[in-house]
């Protein structure tokens, strides 16, 4: 309890690659809640006790994939209601989980649990420059209000580059 | 010596477990012509030491008459009737080869139900989960079919009843899809059944289990928001009843109980996805599993499912105040929690509702 500044945890986690299980890296973390104002995202600072695996192959492959479409890549309901996943949608489904994250981060409190529940619709915008665009409908899950929270978020991914959120807004539910 | 001791010990056994056979027994159909000749079929019919079992009995010369003969008069009666000039014909030429048959097919019939049968590892719609209840109700003497309501908008609600004896023996309630966008648990409620109808006998848990307490287990206890979820919306959590003087529909279920009623974790704005509704018990579903439960009267364990997490809960929800009983329920808790975990790994967090969840 940081007086007149609010809440610090201090964390120690294990990363576990979603794709490998057996592969799992250290971490510890410091996270700042703020108090008062909620409408600033914590603070976090992390440091990684070793590396995850390269995975510039299936990236260059998704990558080339992806740019290689004819028509822009759509699709909805991932996963879909028994909760399957059409493989070559997979990396799609990751990038969302990815970048709403990073949505879930800039929203969250010491009191909200939010958590991605499905991708409603996913639309790849074509760019002119080298970026993969996806336009996502995602809907959040909120653990303690039990609300489903549509949200769009547009995401830039590059395999030299990462996952960027560059626009997101809350949606009323319909 | 031995020998003939031993068939005429299987001889009386056999006639005192009824074991007849029908090996040799012929079917015939005989063909009268005229008032003479059914005539002599009654004569034939008076016969007692023939022993004939007439499947048709003889009573006018336009209609057939069937007959079965036991394997050593089948001759004589041929003769009979071949000296009489009444035409037959044979319709069953060993009625054991019939018989033995029909119990391959109804075997195989049965071995084709239970293989092809239902998946419980799946999901399923509403109607195949009913007809399933239905086929494990036939399927187990112990276990049994009950409706104890109806939904808002008019669907059953279905309970299946173990109970392998007694009158009103201590009961357990497992309750499952309360809420009705969690899918793994009217799945789980299902798994959970056959595995205990099936194991009654051979499981020692369960037998002990069964022999002592009945489980009454309720899969479906949301079916207007199943159907719903099924239909129209994988989201949908709540009930689907008209909310009056709202646009929205549908009250929270597991916040309608009459146990802090409208206290904290439940809003009271019908639109939101944990509304508690206008009055405690007020949803038609809680108000038949409260009142069965309640004139049952013998309840010792409630046990109710939900997804998504690993947590495993006991009261209160609504206080944070310990239960009478909380040394009890921890310590339960952690069994159950070390024995989910020896089979697969599969964590659970156990603790009181207030503080884990």
């Amino acid at each position: 309890d940081i007086k007149d500044v609010g809440h610090k945890y201090y964390l120690e986690l294990e990363l576990e690659d979603v794709q490998d299980k057996d592969s799992t890296v250290n971490c510890t973390a410091e996270v700042l809640y703020h108090l008062g104002n909620k409408n600033i995202a914590p603070d976090v600072q992390f440091t990684l006790e070793g590396e995850f695996k390269s995975t510039e192959e299936a990236d260059h492959m998704f990558y080339t994939r992806i740019r290689s479409l004819e028509k822009e890549l759509v699709a909805e309901n991932i996963p879909d209601s028994h909760g399957h996943v059409p493989p070559e949608l997979e990396p799609i489904r990751l990038l969302a989980w990815v970048a709403s994250g990073h949505v879930i981060w800039q929203n969250s409190t010491e009191n909200t649990q939010l958590q991605l529940a499905q991708i409603k619709h996913v639309k790849q915008v074509k760019r002119s420059d080298e970026y993969l665009q996806f336009d996502y409908l995602v809907l959040l899950h909120d653990m303690v209000s039990q609300e489903i929270i549509p949200w769009e978020m547009t995401v830039l991914w590059h395999p030299r580059d990462g996952v960027q959120v560059t626009r997101d807004s809350r949606q009323p539910r319909h | 010596a031995n020998m003939k001791v031993v068939l005429i010990l299987s001889a009386l056994l056999g006639a005192s477990l009824c074991l007849e056979t029908f090996v040799g027994h012929q079917v015939l159909r005989v063909k009268t012509k005229n008032e003479e000749q059914v005539k002599q079929l009654q004569l034939l019919e008076s016969l007692e030491h023939l022993q004939l079992d007439f499947w048709i009995k003889p009573s006018a010369p336009a209609l057939p008459v069937d007959v079965r003969i036991p394997a050593d008069n089948v001759q004589s009666v041929k003769a009979f009737l071949e000296s009489r000039g009444i035409e037959y014909s044979i319709l069953i030429e060993d009625l054991q080869d019939v018989l033995d048959q029909e119990r391959q097919e109804m075997a195989k019939a049965a071995q084709r139900a239970r293989s092809s049968g239902f998946d419980f590892g799946t999901y399923h719609t509403l109607d195949d989960i009913y007809a399933e209840l239905d086929h494990l109700a036939s399927e187990y003497s112990f276990v049994e079919k009950i409706q104890i309501g109806q939904s808002y908008e008019k669907r059953p609600m279905y309970v299946l009843k173990f109970s392998t004896g007694g009158s009103a023996r201590p009961a357990i309630w497992l309750n499952a899809g309360i809420h009705s966008r969690e899918w793994v648990t009217q799945a789980s409620a299902l798994w959970m059944a056959n595995k205990i109808a099936s194991g009654y006998g051979t499981d020692s848990f369960i037998t002990s289990l069964l022999d002592r307490m009945d489980l009454f287990l309720l899969p479906v206890a949301n079916p207007d928001g199943f159907v719903y979820t099924h239909t129209s919306n994988r989201m949908w959590r709540k009930t689907r009843s008209k909310i009056p003087g709202s646009v929205c529909y549908g009250v929270d279920p597991n916040r309608n109980w009459d146990a802090g009623f409208g206290g904290p974790g439940a809003s009271k704005n019908p639109c939101s996805d944990s509304y508690h509704g206008p009055s405690a018990n007020s949803e038609v579903e809680v108000r038949s599993v409260v009142d069965f439960i309640k004139s049952h009267g013998n309840f010792k364990a409630f046990l109710t499912l939900h997804s998504y997490s690993q947590l495993l809960m006991y009261p209160y929800g609504y206080k944070c105040t310990r239960p009478a009983d909380y040394v009890e329920l921890e310590s339960l808790g952690r069994a159950a929690a070390n024995a989910i975990k020896s089979l697969y790994g599969t964590t659970f967090q156990v603790g009181p509702i207030c503080t884990t969840i």
